[in-house]
C-alpha cells in the first residue's frame, strides 16, 4: 500500500484538510482492513456532506504505537458495505445511513440507530415519509421461531429511576438467545447543534452529553478546540482535569460495585457504596460548586482553581473515604454468595469483544489493554497502571473497577503532590481553518472521542462524538446469548452503558 | 458474617438529620441566584445578552431572572458583570411557572398541596419517574434520595414501577421527540387524581438542549406540573425539601 496516503498522527494533532489525500474507495478500504489486521481498531467513523457526495473518514487507534492513522475517501450516495469485513464498523455505518442516507450496500444489519430524519435532503433508507418524525423503535427485530419460543419486550420506560431504551429479548424458556437494543430515545441532535460553532451553549450541551461523564466529554471536546487553535493546556489545568476525572471515575465505579451488589441482593455493600459515591461526587462539588463537575473544564484550561486549602482538605478527605471504600468493596469480594453470582455470568471472549471494538472497563475485562490515558496522554503521560482481566465475565467487569479504584487513589494523590504552579486558563484564539482535530479522553467507562472539522472560516463544518457506550452496547447484547434472562440486569449494571451518550 | 457486622460498625450510621438539620454544603456550590439592585441599563443589557439561555430579561428596567431557564453556570457573564451572584440557598422548589421568574424581589418557594390532595398523599406518595432526554445527572441525583444518606422512605415518599401504582409523575429531560408519545402514554396510565413535578431546567424548560430541533421545550406545554424543581442537575437536598414542601412538611 502506499503509505505516503495514509497520515498518522499522534493526540493532539491539529490536520490540514487541504494535505489530507483523497483515496479512491478501494484503496480506502484496502488501507482500512489493513491497519485493523495490524492491530488499529475503529476510534471513529464518519460522513460529511462534500460538493459532489460525502466525505468518509476513518481515524484507527493504534494503541501500542501511540498513534492513529486517518484515511478520507469520497463516495456517492452508495458504496458497498465494510461492516462484512469490518464488524466493528457496524453501527457506524447504519449510523450514517442513517444521517446521510448513504446506503453501505450489503450491510447485514441494517437498521436505523437513533430514529431522526435524514440531516440532508436524502431519500430515506427506509422508505419513512421525511415529513413525519420517525417512530422511535419502529424496526424489523430479529426475531427466533419454533416451539417454545418466545419474546421479551423491554421498556422504553424501565422500572427504576433510568433512562429510556428498548430491549428485544427471543427466548426459550428462561434461556435468552438473542437480545437486540433498539434506542434513540434520548436524542437530542447533539452533533448538528456544534455545525457553525462553538457556540455560547456549545459547552454546556457538551457537559450533557452525558452528564455522568460530565468530565470525560468537556475534557475531550476542549482538546479539539484547543487544539484546533494550537494552544496547549496549562499543565496545571491539565493536572486539574485529571483528578477530576478521577474522582468522576471513583463515584461511578463505586456506585457500580454497589448496583451489582445490590443486583445480587448483597446490601450491605449496595448500601455502603452508594453512601460513597455521594461522597466522591460531593468532592467534586468541593472542587467546582457541582457534583458533577458541571463548569469546571473549559476550552482552554479550567474555571475552578484547586487551590492550597482545598488541595489539604481533598487529601483529608480521601484518607478517610479510602479505607472506607475498601471496606465496602472488598466485602463483597470475599463473600462465596456474591462470587458464586458474578463469576461466569455474562461472559465475553477477548476474540468477541476485538471484533465488536468494545473499548474501556468492558474491554479491560476482556483482556484487551486499551486505555487512553496509557497509550493517548496529550501531554505528559501521568497514568501507568493500567488494571486488565481475563474472564470477561461479570466478576472482571467488577474487578476492573475495583483495581481502578485502588489505582485512582494513588494516582489523586499523586497528582495533587505533583501539581503544577501557573496559570489554568488560557485565551483561546481563532480555530485553524480547514482542518480537523481529534481527541480521546478517558472516561471512566472507557474512551470518549472527539473529532472537530472546521470550515474555509474556522467554523465547525462537523463535529463527532463517540461515547464508549456507543461501541459496549453490543458487548451486553452478545454476552445475553445463552444466558438466563433473570441475569439479564447483572449483566447490564456490570456493563452500565449510557443511553443519552449513544443517543446525542 | 463477621466481617459484615465489622464493616457495618466501621461504616456508621450514616442517615442524614435533615430536615432537623440543614445540610452542609460546598462553599462552591451554586444556589438561589440574587439579582444586583440598582443595576444601569447598560449593566443589565450586558448581563441579559450574555446569557446562552435566555434566562435574563429586562422587565421596567430592572433585571429578571428565569430559574426555569437558568442552568446555573459557573462561568455566567451576569455574574461577572455584578448583575448577579449565587447564594448557597439550596431551596428552589416552586409551585407555578410564574413563580420561577423573579427580580429584586423575594423568591416564592413551593406551596403545599390542598387539604384534599394532601389527605390522599400527605403521608403515602409514590411516584413514577420518566427521564425524557435527561443527561442522566438528573436521574442519578434523584437516585441517590433512596440512598441512606437521605432515606426518602422515612418521609413515605418512593419511587414506584408501574405507573399504575403511582400517584404523579416526576419528569426529567427537555422531552425529546422519540420519548414524548411513551411520557405522554405513562402520565395516561397514572390513576386520577395525580400530580406532575418538572425536575431540573430541561424539563421545565429544555435546559442546555432548549430550542434544538429534536426536544421539546420541557413539558410545559404537555402536562400540567404541579412543582417545578430548578437546577441543572437540582442538588438532593433542592430536590428533597420540594417533595417536603408539597406535602405540607417544611
Ligand atoms: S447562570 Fe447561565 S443560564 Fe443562568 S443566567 Fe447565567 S448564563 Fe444564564
Ligand atoms: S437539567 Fe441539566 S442535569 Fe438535568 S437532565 Fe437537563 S442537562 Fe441534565
Amino acid at each position: 500500500m502506499n503509505r505516503s496516503k495514509l497520515i498518522r498522527f499522534t493526540h493532539g494533532a491539529c490536520i490540514s484538510l487541504k494535505e489530507l489525500p483523497c483515496l479512491d474507495f478501494t484503496e480506502f478500504r484496502e488501507s482500512l482492513l489493513e491497519e485493523i489486521a495490524g492491530d488499529g481498531r475503529v476510534a471513529s467513523f464518519f460522513a460529511m456532506p462534500a460538493d459532489d457526495g460525502f466525505d468518509l473518514y476513518a481515524i484507527l487507534a493504534h494503541d501500542w504505537r501511540e498513534e492513529f492513522a486517518l484515511l478520507h475517501c469520497r463516495v456517492g450516495d452508495v458504496y458497498p458495505a465494510l461492516t462484512p469485513d469490518c464488524p466493528q464498523l457496524h453501527l457506524f455505518e447504519r449510523e450514517i445511513a442513517e444521517q446521510y442516507g448513504v446506503l453501505p450496500e450489503g450491510h447485514p444489519w441494517l437498521k436505523p440507530v437513533r430514529f431522526h430524519n435524514s440531516w440532508v435532503d436524502a431519500a430515506d433508507i427506509w422508505r419513512r415519509d421525511p415529513q413525519q418524525h420517525p417512530i422511535p423503535g419502529d424496526m424489523d427485530f430479529y426475531r427466533v421461531e419454533g416451539a417454545g419460543v418466545h419474546e421479551v419486550a423491554v421498556g422504553p420506560v424501565h422500572a427504576g429511576v433510568i433512562e429510556p431504551g428498548h430491549f428485544r429479548f427471543q427466548c426459550h424458556g428462561e434461556e435468552v438467545l438473542s437480545l437486540e437494543i433498539s434506542l434513540g430515545f434520548q436524542h437530542r441532535g447533539l452533533e448538528p447543534q456544534l455545525i457553525g460553532g462553538p457556540h455560547p451553549a456549545s459547552i454546556h450541551q457538551m457537559e450533557a452529553a452525558a452528564g455522568d461523564t460530565t468530565i470525560g466529554h468537556t475534557t475531550a471536546y476542549s482538546q479539539v478546540l484547543e487544539s484546533l487553535a494550537g494552544v496547549e493546556v496549562a499543565s496545571r489545568a491539565y493536572s486539574v482535569r485529571a483528578i477530576a476525572l478521577e474522582l468522576e471515575r471513583l463515584a461511578n465505579h463505586i456506585g457500580d460495585i454497589g448496583a451489582m451488589a445490590g443486583d445480587v441482593g448483597y446490601l450491605p455493600t449496595a448500601s455502603f457504596c452508594g453512601r460513597l459515591r455521594g461522597d466522591y461526587l460531593n468532592l467534586t462539588a468541593e472542587l467546582c460548586g457541582s457534583r458533577f463537575g458541571r463548569g469546571l473544564v473549559r476550552p482552554g484550561g479550567v474555571a475552578f482553581d484547586l487551590d492550597l486549602p482545598l488541595q489539604e482538605k481533598l487529601l483529608q478527605r480521601l484518607a478517610v473515604l479510602e479505607p472506607e471504600t475498601r471496606g465496602a468493596v472488598e466485602l463483597c469480594f470475599d463473600s462465596p454468595s456474591v462470587l458464586a453470582r458474578f463469576e461466569g455470568t455474562g461472559r465475553l471472549s477477548t476474540d468477541d469483544a476485538e471484533t465488536l471494538g468494545l473499548v474501556g472497563v468492558a474491554a479491560r475485562a476482556c483482556g484487551l489493554m486499551r486505555d487512553a490515558r496509557l497509550h493517548h496522554p496529550v501531554a505528559e503521560r501521568e497514568f501507568d497502571t493500567p488494571v486488565i482481566d481475563t474472564d470477561g465475565d461479570v466478576f472482571a467487569r467488577g474487578n476492573v473497577r475495583r483495581q481502578e479504584i485502588y489505582a485512582s487513589h494513588d494516582l489523586i494523590r499523586d497528582l495533587i503532590k505533583r501539581l503544577p504552579e501557573g496559570e489554568d486558563q488560557r485565551s483561546l484564539g481563532p480555530l485553524a481553518a480547514d482542518s480537523l482535530a481529534l481527541s480521546v479522553c478517558e472516561g471512566w467507562r472507557g474512551e470518549v472521542v472527539h473529532v472537530g472539522i472546521t470550515d474555509g472560516a474556522g467554523k465547525l463544518a462537523r463535529y463527532k462524538i463517540v461515547d464508549p457506550s456507543f461501541h459496549n452496547w453490543s458487548g451486553l447484547a452478545m454476552v445475553l446469548r445463552g444466558q438466563q434472562i433473570s441475569d439479564f440486569p447483572l449483566c447490564n449494571k456490570s456493563f452500565n452503558l449510557s443511553y443519552c451518550g449513544f443517543d446525542l | 458474617m463477621l466481617n459484615m457486622i465489622r464493616e457495618r460498625l466501621r461504616q456508621g450510621h450514616r442517615t442524614g438529620k435533615f430536615p432537623r438539620q440543614e445540610p452542609s454544603l460546598p462553599e462552591r456550590f451554586r444556589g438561589l441566584p440574587e439579582v444586583a439592585a440598582n443595576l444601569t441599563h447598560p449593566q443589565i443589557n450586558v448581563a441579559v445578552n450574555g446569557c446562552p439561555f435566555n434566562a435574563l430579561s429586562e422587565i421596567n428596567g430592572k433585571m429578571q431572572i428565569d430559574l426555569g431557564r437558568c442552568i446555573f453556570c459557573a462561568d455566567c457573564p451576569a455574574v461577572a458583570e455584578g448583575a448577579l451572584s449565587f447564594s448557597r440557598d439550596y431551596r428552589l422548589a416552586a409551585s407555578h411557572r410564574d413563580d420561577l421568574r423573579y427580580g429584586d424581589d423575594i423568591y416564592r418557594l413551593a406551596d403545599k398541596l390542598n387539604e384534599r390532595m394532601l389527605k390522599l398523599f400527605g403521608r403515602s406518595l409514590k411516584l413514577r419517574q420518566v427521564s425524557a432526554g435527561g443527561c442522566n445527572a438528573c436521574e442519578a441525583d434523584l437516585n441517590v434520595l433512596g440512598t441512606l444518606v437521605y432515606d426518602l422512605g422515612r418521609f413515605g415518599i418512593q419511587f414506584v414501577a408501574s405507573p399504575r401504582h403511582a400517584d404523579g409523575i416526576l419528569v426529567t429531560g427537555p422531552v425529546t421527540e422519540n420519548m414524548k408519545s411513551a411520557l405522554l402514554d405513562t402520565y395516561a396510565a397514572i390513576p386520577e387524581p395525580k400530580l406532575v413535578i418538572a425536575s431540573g431546567a430541561c424539563a421545565i424548560g429544555g435546559g442546555p438542549f432548549r430550542d434544538c430541533a429534536e426536544v421539546n421545550n420541557g413539558i410545559g406545554e404537555l402536562l400540567p406540573v404541579d412543582l417545578y424543581i430548578p437546577g441543572c442537575p437540582p442538588h438532593p437536598f433542592t430536590a428533597l425539601d420540594a417533595l417536603l414542601r408539597l406535602l405540607g412538611k417544611r
